[in-house]
């Protein structure tokens, strides 16, 4: 009878890092019905990004408030992992305290004072930020994006923080034997003296229900990310990895355009000559993307990877002078998408069948991809590399490529260029005109 | 004015050390002829010997490519390329940021590779290997504030050429509050110079306009053309034009020296 706690401890372990990784697995799978894309190249420069930008957190800091309170949060989440290591053996052996007397008591104090103080910085820190989204109400988190669901989960993510922290110090500072000993709880003691009028029994009843609650609300946590948008915390690494490492204005050049331009430059090339052995029936290469599945595998990791703060719209000139793009709503209709299209391989076995829907006008509109002006500043802002610019300049593409949906004025331009050799209408025998005028 | 062109640097026997690329913009708009003649006052005032295409220079398909007409943009692209590797060009330069980067980033993978400058950057050098110098007298003290064009600053991390050169103008240059990686757009770029803008509340170069006037100037500067005949536009919407004079970096460097 006396393992009963550590069975039932385990088992839920198991379902609950089972569950999520089953969710993982969906994500992977989500995440790999987008084109194929080289990023294996310059490995040296793709840590060094991850380990700058993810790890060191180098463009939070970009603005500042939000930056260090960010930093705080972060390092609080990691560091005090190591005290959920201690947690979950201590359920598994029904052991208390495990560390304690492998790390000896002084350095066990060390640990755990610093997880309190880090605990109760996280605490503030969370505070701050549901202040700045529910009472400051700063714009971008009250973008048009951001009603409902958006908003909620942004909320819930705060409240499941400030909930963890809170068990956290309530556990150590209702074990008495802890708090006799006086070392190590730099910020329980404070809530010791409240909790001291109870039993040693209710004390301990406290000291335990907060444990349990503790752990599973983790895992509660932990499957909780696969629904919301903090999956940035485990996808910012790979994310900044996999990230273009050219320079941002490179725009990639298609090379099914260039197949074809080559193509049609080649003085020799038979414009009727039937296709090569075994190419019969070739799909002709789709230019541009008009559904998730003609983005690049990195473009919907973006998505995933996206955690909603709307730097990028908050600099976006676009936004800012009321358009209706939203770079960040590039992003979360890309998400949304992919999830759709998820979900309905799922329920039909494995093969998608056709919803008469896709990313382009059902998602995304027309008129968000034509505001545009490519400045960069979406790429630029993003503390982790997402780049909602290549989404727009590839539904661009296929809106021009495969539909000639540019407008009007657009055509006239790109008539010019094909004409004149610029974008205005005038002679190409002019162009040299400037250096006899004046 | 004095402008070889390719074909007669050829016909001579000679290769210059650098290809002027002048762009549309420069070709062909009145208010950016005047950028690119200023510009050759410059090449001038420092003995380079220069060239341009002339009527064998066409768009560099950027104003294509981001419209999302990929096919126009590598047609255009490979065209260029066959008569820049013709001349067997080595070095180019742009006062155009839009060209700047096409050239400089996207011709390579298509057999287009050049060594390629911004005017700005190749101004700098210029002075660094001391070939020119800037008098700083003319526009002692002067307000100035500058707009850094998105395809030079942010596309290519290019902040620093064109305030080197700034600084030795003498005028007292205020930045905007946002400058450098966290500059507005002007409104220009994406081909959005060619369309009317979106439904919405404002225009960009307006916005962007109300930045550089918060900086009380007497000279808005900036590297761009396109990025000029927006804040052009902008000063005159916000009635400012008596006031604010919108130059380019070469127009500056020009009248400093009183070419």
């Amino acid at each position: 009878m006396q393992y009963i706690p550590n069975i039932i401890f385990a088992l839920i372990l198991i379902a609950g890092i089972g569950f999520f990784v089953k969710n993982i697995r969906k994500l992977i799978r989500n995440i790999k019905l987008g084109k194929e894309v080289d990023r294996s190249d310059n490995k040296a420069a793709r840590w060094k990004n991850m380990a700058k930008i993810a790890l060191g957190q180098y463009k939070m800091v970009r603005r500042p408030v939000s930056g260090i309170l960010h930093v705080a949060v972060y390092l609080g989440f990691i560091i005090i992992n190591i005290e959920v290591l201690e947690i979950i053996i201590d359920g598994l052996l029904g052991t208390h305290r495990v560390f304690q007397p492998i790390l000896g008591d002084g350095f066990y104090a060390f640990l755990i004072g610093t997880f309190e103080i880090l605990a109760a910085l996280v605490f503030v820190s969370v505070i701050v930020f549901w202040i700045r989204r529910n009472v400051i109400k700063l714009k971008r988190f009250w973008n048009k994006e951001m009603k409902g669901w958006p908003k909620n989960d942004g909320n819930i993510i705060l409240y499941f923080e400030m909930v963890l922290m809170s068990l956290f110090i309530v556990m150590n500072a209702s074990d008495i034997a802890f708090q006799e000993a006086g070392i190590g709880n730099p910020i329980s003691q404070f809530v010791y003296p409240i909790l001291k009028g109870f039993t040693p029994e209710m004390l301990h009843i406290i000291e335990q229900s907060a444990w349990w609650i503790h752990i599973v609300g983790i895992l509660i946590f932990l499957n909780y990310l696969y629904y919301s948008k903090h999956l940035h915390i485990l996808l910012a690494f790979p994310n900044t990895f996999y990230a273009k490492l050219q320079p941002k204005g490179q725009l990639d050049n298609l090379e099914a355009v260039t197949k074809e331009v080559q193509l049609m430059m080649d003085p020799s090339a038979d414009p009727y000559a039937a296709p090569a052995e075994g190419a019969e029936d070739e799909v002709p290469e789709k230019f541009g993307a008009s559904d998730v599945t003609d983005l690049n595998w990195v473009q919907l990791m973006n998505a995933y990877t996206c955690t909603e703060c709307g730097r990028c719209t908050s600099s976006c000139p676009a936004n800012l002078t009321g358009k209706e793009l939203s770079p960040r709503a590039i992003m979360m209709k890309t998400r949304d998408r992919m999830e759709e299209v998820g979900a309905n391989i799922d329920a039909n076995g494995g093969t998608f069948k056709d919803d008469g829907k896709q990313l382009l006008n059902d998602y995304i509109t027309p008129e968000e991809l034509w505001a545009c002006t490519s400045c960069n500043a979406c790429v630029q802002e993003c503390p982790i590399n997402i780049d909602p610019l290549s989404i727009i300049m590839d539904m661009r593409r296929y809106l021009v490529m495969e539909e000639s949906a540019a407008p009007q004025e657009l055509n006239m331009m790109m008539t010019n260029i094909e004409n004149n050799g610029a974008p205005w209408q005038y002679n190409q025998m002019d162009r040299l005109n400037w250096k006899d005028e004046e | 004015m004095i402008v070889p062109t390719m074909a007669e640097m050829m016909a001579q026997g000679k290769q210059p050390e650098v290809l002027f690329w002048v762009g549309a913009a420069g070709s062909f708009d009145d208010r950016a002829k005047k950028i690119t003649r200023a510009f050759v006052k410059i090449l001038h005032q420092a003995n380079v010997d220069f060239a341009v295409l002339g009527t064998e220079e066409s768009s560099t398909g950027d104003a294509a490519k981001r419209a999302g007409n990929e096919f126009l943009f590598q047609m255009q692209a490979v065209t260029n390329i066959e008569v820049l590797n013709a001349y067997e060009v080595k070095t180019i330069v742009t006062c155009d940021p839009h060209s700047f980067n096409t050239l400089k980033n996207e011709y390579p993978s298509l057999g287009g590779k050049y060594t390629v400058f911004h005017h700005t950057q190749y101004i700098k050098k210029l002075i660094a290997d001391g070939r020119l110098s800037v008098n700083d007298s003319i526009l002692k003290n002067k307000r100035l504030t500058y707009h850094d064009p998105c395809y030079l600053g942010r596309a290519n991390d290019e902040y620093e050429s064109p305030r080197d050169l700034i600084k030795r103008l003498g005028v007292h240059l205020t930045e905007m509050k946002r400058s450098k990686s966290t500059a507005l757009c002007c409104g220009a770029g994406g081909a959005q110079m060619f369309k009317e803008p979106e439904k919405g509340d404002k225009d960009i170069n307006v916005l962007r306009t109300e930045d550089a006037l918060e900086t009380n100037p007497e000279i808005i500067a900036t590297g761009c053309p396109y990025c000029n005949t927006m804040m052009i536009d902008g000063v005159k919407f916000k009635e400012k034009e008596a006031d604010v004079l919108v130059l380019d970096i070469a127009e500056l460097i020009a009248q400093a020296n009183e070419l």
